[in-house]
């Protein structure tokens, strides 16, 4: 058995919407796939399927081979599941909780209880071990849960948006820990709705949207598809971006007038950038902020589907993704 | 447990070194599996027990919440219309059958607060019994009960309220109290997963208030329009509060219809039906979460 997830034809509806809708979905033993998707693409509802959660309306889910309807007992010996919220008790502290679910596995008492130890300890939390888990902050309630996802090291662990409201350490600390956990052999499937994040850790991405799979391939190849990395440029002044554009040459250049940037390709990077500020400055434009970046989910997106997604359009995502990506140290130049 | 348990794949034992994480074990037959849904139940009991040690406050004003309508219905609303003597021996054993009755609410809020959490995704996600969890709130619910039963009986007994017939009779007729606060229990846990929303909560909360009042619990049907009357003696919860007075040998207001003639047989046969109702029923809708 080389396959250790297979959704095939999944269909679900909550009434008349169609969360699922025929979605395929493979996932090779010891790898790490990534779901890739906008809000409302049906992520959660896939993993939720996946994880004995909810039952689908139509086509075959297997995990670890064994179908998920007729088999769910033994799927869930073999599976971990971090969901997109938290799944902890919030009243407990962080040991009992550990304590408690490791009692549900039935690893007896004593075992549970040295494991919640190693855990804690795995995951920076021994200190924080007594406290209430409503008093955590929010990176430690997410890693907290990871660990719960751990205790019996799962076959298949699901994870529903490990980092969404991390910092960039907590992000660095849930990615160390997936990247470890796959060294041991372990299947993990991820959803996220950044592209980076998918980049970092996925072998393979699925990309969906509209409850079915519309993309699948490893990131270089769906980047490459995309056309690389690009190049955005914010001026001081309005009035020169039609001039400036030009100047950047290449038909694949967007405008937005009203935050003054310009986007254009830039495949080859840091020459890109180079070749970006030297014919500004000949030119005589200023530029408040020049800086490379990766593909974004939107332009993926545009891309793949040949339309923008509704949901991420608004200036508010956009201006979430370029501080992200800026974290993850593409080069930015202020000018 | 350890000696029913076989390991996972191949049958090795999980090395017990520090990083090595133990397997799930396979359930090796009908026996062991019985024993893991009595393990995972009191697991999920241990779970609302140390939550309890974690809010002691919350406990206490669980506590106290009965016992001051106690105070109040005796002192200040003046209930035990209709009955001769001194009111709070009216009043003692028919506020421990609200008390109970009115159980459903909190176990319904419970429930309701449960689902909505995430952690009953990891309940569901993990290979413990089916009803575990269940199982836990009831046993919760009836240990928390079991303390507000003694601390209204000693407030009772502070404000001058006694039992007459001896202690085996007082212990009946706290099983009776505790049958009916199990049969609520059930109700309260089908009601938070049929429409386990807090909205429903509250509108409940309001609802068990005329459903309360409907019974002989404040006043003596005796004293109320016939047709109310009626209707009042056939509340489960007034069966139970006559068959506690008469157990305990506190005045009732007997009228002599059928219903408070039999309120010993109705205070066993009422609660009986509801769990035999509801039990199976909240079972099957929470195994049934995710359909
Ligand atoms: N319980 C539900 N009842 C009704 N509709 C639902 C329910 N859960 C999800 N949906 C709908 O199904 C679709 C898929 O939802 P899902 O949560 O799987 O998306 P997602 O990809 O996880 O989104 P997000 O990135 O926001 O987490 C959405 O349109 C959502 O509104
Ligand atoms: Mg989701």
């Amino acid at each position: 058995m080389t396959e250790a997830i297979v959704m095939d034809g999944v269909h679900k509806r909550y009434g008349e919407k169609r969360a699922l809708d025929g979605l395929d979905l493979a996932v090779r033993s010891g790898t790490v796939h990534g779901v890739l998707g906008p809000n409302g693409a049906g992520k959660t509802t896939a993993v939720r399927i996946m994880s004995t959660l909810l039952r689908h309306d139509a086509g075959r889910v297997t995990v670890a081979g064994l179908d998920v309807r007729e088999r769910a007992a033994e799927v869930r010996r073999r599976i971990g599941l971090l969901g997109q919220h938290a799944a902890l008790d919030e009243k407990l502290g962080g040991r009992q909780n550990l304590e408690m679910f490791g009692r549900l596995y039935h690893l007896g008492a004593r075992r549970a209880g040295s494991r919640a130890d190693e855990l804690l300890e795995r995951f920076g939390l021994a200190d924080a071990g007594r406290k209430a888990v409503e008093r955590y902050s929010g990176g430690m309630r997410r890693r907290l849960d990871l660990a719960a996802s751990l205790i019996t090291d799962p076959d298949v662990l699901f994870l529903d948006e490990p980092t969404t409201g991390l910092d960039p350490r907590g992000r660095t600390e849930v990615w160390e820990a997936v990247r470890s956990l796959v060294g041991g052999g372990a299947t993990v499937l991820l959803t996220t709705q950044y592209l980076e994040e998918a980049d970092q850790l996925a072998d393979r991405i699925s990309l969906i949207d509209g409850g079915r799979a519309v993309a699948e391939g490893t990131p270089d190849e769906l980047k490459s598809r995309v056309g690389g990395d690009r190049i955005d440029v914010v001026l001081r002044d309005a009035s020169r971006l039609a001039e400036a554009g030009a100047l950047l040459g290449g038909d694949d250049v967007t405008l937005d007038p009203d935050r003054r940037l310009i986007g254009a390709p830039a495949p080859d990077r840091m020459a890109a950038l180079t070749r970006t500020v030297r014919a500004l400055e000949e030119a005589g434009i200023e530029a408040e902020d020049v800086a490379v970046r990766r593909p974004t989910l939107d332009e993926v997106f545009l891309f793949l589907t040949g339309r923008p997604d509704g949901e991420r359009r608004t200036g508010a995502g956009g201006t979430a993704r370029t501080g992200r990506t800026a974290e993850n140290g593409p080069a930015e130049v202020a000018a | 447990m350890s000696a029913t348990a076989t390991t996972a794949s191949g049958g090795t034992p999980p090395a017990p070194g520090p990083h090595r994480a133990p397997a799930a074990p396979e359930p090796g037959g009908a026996a062991s599996r019985l024993g893991w849904a009595a393990a995972d139940s009191w697991t999920m009991t241990r779970r609302e027990l140390a939550r309890w040690a974690r809010q002691p406050v919350a406990v206490v004003v669980n506590l106290a919440f009965p016992v001051m309508l106690l105070l109040m219905f005796t002192y200040l609303v003046g209930g035990g219309r209709g009955v001769d003597g001194d009111p709070t021996a009216y009043l003692v054993p028919g506020m421990l059958a609200l008390t109970m009755a009115f159980g459903l609410e909190s176990t319904m809020l419970a429930v309701t607060q449960d689902l909505g959490k995430g952690v009953i995704d990891r309940f569901r996600s993990m290979p413990m019994a089916p009803g575990a969890v269940l199982v836990g709130r009831s046993a919760a619910d009836m240990l928390q009960s079991v303390a507000a039963l003694a601390v209204m009986t000693g407030v009772g007994y502070a404000v001058g309220w006694r039992w007459h017939h001896g202690p085996t009779a007082a212990l009946g007729a706290m099983g009776l109290l505790l049958l009916l606060r199990f049969a609520m229990l059930w109700v309260g846990i089908h009601l938070a997963l049929v429409a386990g929303r807090p909205e429903m909560v509250s509108a409940v909360q309001i609802l068990v208030w005329p459903v309360g009042f409907l019974s002989n619990v404040f006043a003596a049907p005796g004293s109320m329009p016939a047709w109310l009357g009626a209707v009042v003696e056939w509340n489960p919860m007034s069966a139970t509060a006559t068959a506690v007075r008469d157990l305990f040998g506190n005045p009732g207001a007997t009228s002599g219809s059928w219903a408070a003639e039999h309120a010993g047989l109705l205070a066993v046969l009422w609660p009986t039906a509801i769990i035999a109702v509801f039990f199976p029923l909240a079972v099957r809708r929470f195994t049934r979460i995710g359909r």
